[in-house]
């Protein structure tokens, strides 16, 4: 959030993110051009979504995607077209590549990994010693209990 | 003069924060009883030296005294009060010198507070607090002084950036050091151990209230931070997947983490190596985030330090303390005996589980906010990490850890009877669903995550009032000895409930703005209505604005539900002196049930302005979360077995008795 204040800083524009000139008729094209620009980052603003920037580079794209989406282009041939022109750095949400896999599966690996020291150490410890109890003890308890 | 005083006060604190590491860890060492004394004052001078520091900044800030460079970079004698106090710490210089004032007063707090500590022990945590005291003063001497003068004397100042002009992000950074460096008593308490050789049920007693009340500062901090960004950057959101954000949020889940392991510690003396090492890691990921934040790494408004050579100079502080923290846990850690053999089915069991998640979801955040300056930094390729990302990776983390923790809470020590514990919370689970599918069937269209997320919030909170409920055997005993077994109830037990209630209720908060909320935007002219969900709002009128330190625009606007009016907000567009900054100001009418939230915009070509509408539901209910996790966090610092104090260790031969 603090990277849009820069943002707003810098540009010192006060516009605020999709206007109402820019928002589609039908209701369905406007909604996929909302969750495609969520997903695409504003050059200018560097931690922000194009959908929430009121940079003017952000404007044209919002533009851009609307006028594709009224082609009739699908979700994923505007993603390559916007990767296209402004590299991967655009996509919020990055691809799994050679280069992301590590990114992507770190998170899911640590919890494997977890659960293989937890099974493990259990192997290893056996039954605890200390929970077993003696036939003496046993009866002890019951006559504690009831 | 009084700037010359402080500087000296903070070169002074410098040499005795030297002294307070060397001295006692010596002294503890060879059972030197004169040493190890030394600790305590020597603590409670340096936190006497700091504060003066701290003083004379802060008068500097009060009279305007444009002479010393940080209050002419940062202020202007047009601003208010409140925002010449909060000046002191709203740039880079400022920000460190609270770092350490906190840090010293944390070192004072176990200096007076820690009376029943064995003498070796708090001669030892003091030390290592004043080494990290001595790093961070060092910085701040040798690299970052914020009493540096200027010759000639500006006539004014150049201002605090308008955005940090709000009281909720004025205040919050003090809350949020006072979590951050809270854990590093933590930190210095796990050192200690490992010197010492021994964590005992003893130890965790000791550190957990300090692990609970930084977690309560990191909580209050990181709310008032994501508050501030709902009501103050204009669009509604609350959160952001900010480097920012992460840098304190990672910190706040393994303090998380640490909080829950370490009554395990406490209760059945297992886990221990892992608790000592969560102590570590809690305040190394506390210095990461110093680090990203004052480096400059992350070019964003609150990376001020523009100058390389402080990110390095931090980057060794962090190096230090973390690697030979690490270093010293592999050596010394074999030497801590492990203890009490549980059940997978246990309350152990649920802790571990519970610590598993947690540090998954906290590592996901880390790798998600390091990977693209890795890459770029390894490759040279440019990637983004946002928001998708931490949606699609911390979610599904999360989301086994909140189905279990309702069931976690009830499974008893050691070996537990799942199936019992079920039994005793079908009702909380019937209703939960019941709740699910109830609004399932009633938002057909809406997206089905939505009831699902809503049946999840209901279960945590019907969990842990059906734990508390079984508890003081409402409904099954007269009410009176309910009531008796209630106030009965130890405080942490009550902490616990109320604090998982409260996480409930803000994933219910989380899940309704994020998946039900309603928007508007419109272009608008006086007199004119617009819809947004269940309301109406009209546009009254616009009038111009003079604040203390700003001009500007204030709109008018009516809110109507149905056709009778239920209340008129205002939304500003201001411009900031002396450079003209805007910022907008939302017109904001808050019910439980949900916010309206109206945006002034631009004027549009023919005269109109763009509003921008929203409907957020249910949405003060994260901050109301979170203000219930803080108390419940609070009770629990009030429970009995913290204020009676800990059991005393058998005295060492060479104890000191306590004075």
């Amino acid at each position: 959030m603090r990277w849009f204040l820069l943002c707003l800083l810098l540009l010192a524009v006060p516009a605020y993110a999709v206007q109402p000139d820019e928002i589609l008729s039908d209701a369905k094209l406007e909604q996929r051009a909302r969750d495609l620009s969520t997903g695409l980052r504003c050059l200018v603003c560097q931690n922000q979504s194009i959908d929430e920037s009121d940079a003017p580079l952000a404007k044209d794209l919002r533009i851009l995607i609307r006028e594709h989406l009224t082609k009739g282009d699908s979700d994923a041939e505007i993603r390559d077209f916007v990767v296209a022109r402004y590299g991967e750095f655009v996509l919020l949400k990055p691809r799994l590549t050679p280069h992301t896999a590590i990114l992507w599966a770190t998170p899911f690996l640590i919890i494997l990994a977890g659960f293989i020291v937890i099974l493990r150490r259990r192997k290893n410890s056996g039954v605890p010693a200390e929970s077993a109890l003696s036939a003496e003890e046993q009866k002890a308890l019951r006559d504690l209990a009831s | 003069m009084i700037a010359e005083i402080g500087h000296f006060a903070l070169i002074l604190a410098l040499a005795v924060a030297a002294f307070q590491t060397v001295v006692p860890l010596i002294g503890a060492e060879r059972g030197n009883r004169q040493m190890i004394a030394a600790a305590v004052p020597a603590t409670l001078i340096q936190l006497v030296l700091v504060y003066v520091a701290f003083a004379a900044l802060t008068h500097a800030y009060l009279i305007s005294d444009f002479s010393v460079r940080n209050v002419f970079e940062n202020s202007h004698s047009a601003k208010p009060l409140l925002y010449k106090i909060s000046g002191v710490w709203g740039n880079h210089e400022g920000s460190m010198l609270l770092w350490v004032f906190i840090l010293a007063s944390f070192g004072g707090a176990v200096a007076v507070f820690g009376d029943n500590l064995p003498p070796t022990l708090k001669a030892r945590v003091l030390a290592v607090q004043g080494s990290i005291g001595f790093a961070f003063l060092l910085f701040i001497v040798v690299a970052s002084n914020p009493f540096a003068r200027l010759n000639p004397v500006p006539i004014e100042g150049n201002g605090l950036n308008p955005v940090l002009q709000d009281p909720a992000l004025a205040f919050h950074p003090p809350f949020l050091y006072a979590g951050y460096v809270g854990l590093s008593v933590a930190f210095s308490f796990a050192i200690a151990a490992l010197i010492d050789g021994k964590v005992d049920a003893a130890w965790a007693r000791w550190v957990r209230p300090w692990t609970l009340a930084a977690w309560m500062f990191l909580t209050i901090g990181i709310s008032m931070g994501s508050w501030w960004a709902y009501y103050e950057l204009g669009w509604g959101g609350w959160w952001f997947w900010d480097p920012v954000e992460n840098a304190s949020f990672m910190p706040w889940l393994v303090a998380t983490a640490l909080l829950h392991s370490a009554i395990v510690v406490e209760k059945r003396n297992a886990l221990k190596v892992w608790t000592v090492l969560l102590s570590i890691l809690a305040f190394s990921l506390s210095l990461l985030g110093t680090f990203l934040v004052r480096s400059g790494v992350l070019t964003s408004v609150h990376a001020f330090a523009v100058d390389p050579a402080r990110g390095i100079f931090i980057l060794g502080i962090l190096c230090f303390f973390i690697g030979g923290a690490l270093t010293l846990f592999a050596w010394r850690a074999p030497a801590l005996k492990a203890g009490g053999f549980f059940s997978p089915i246990s309350r152990e069991g649920g802790l571990v589980l519970n610590n598993l998640f947690l540090c998954a979801a906290c590592a996901s955040v880390l790798i998600g906010t390091l990977y693209p300056l890795a890459l770029e930094t390894v490759t040279g390729e440019k990637i983004s990490v946002g928001p998708p990302y931490f949606n699609l990776t911390f979610g599904p983390i999360m989301l086994p850890l909140l189905l279990l923790v309702p069931i976690g809470a009830l499974l008893s020590w050691k070996r537990a009877d799942l199936f019992a514990v079920l039994q005793r919370l079908w009702i909380a689970a019937a209703l939960a669903i019941g709740l699910g599918v109830l609004l399932l069937v009633a938002t057909q269209r809406g997206p089905w995550l939505a009831p699902f997320g809503m049946a999840l919030g209901a279960w945590l909170i019907f969990g842990s009032l059906a734990d508390l409920a079984n508890r003081i055997a409402l409904f099954r005993a007269p009410i009176g000895t309910s009531w008796s077994r209630l106030v009965g109830l130890p405080r942490s037990s009550l902490g616990m409930t109320a604090a998982h209630a409260g996480l409930g209720l803000m994933i219910i908060g989380i899940i309704a703005i994020t998946l039900w909320k309603v928007e508007h935007i419109v272009a608008m002219k006086p007199g004119e209505r617009a819809d947004v969900g269940v309301y109406a709002v009209q546009f009254v009128a616009e009038t111009p604005l003079t604040g203390e330190n700003y001009t500007g625009r204030a709109g008018q606007f009516r809110i109507f539900r149905g056709e009778s009016e239920i209340a008129t907000v205002v939304s500003e567009k201001r411009e900031f002196k002396p450079m003209g900054t805007p910022t907008t100001e939302v017109g904001l009418h808050q019910t439980l049930a949900g916010d309206v939230y109206v945006v002034m915009g631009d004027k549009t070509a023919d005269g109109a302005r763009v509003v921008r509408l929203y409907f957020n539901p249910l949405v003060s209910l994260i901050w109301l979360g979170a203000l219930i996790m803080f108390f419940g966090g609070a009770l629990s610092l009030t429970d009995r077995r913290y204020r009676v104090g800990a059991p005393k260790r058998k005295l060492t031969p060479a104890g000191v008795p306590a004075e």
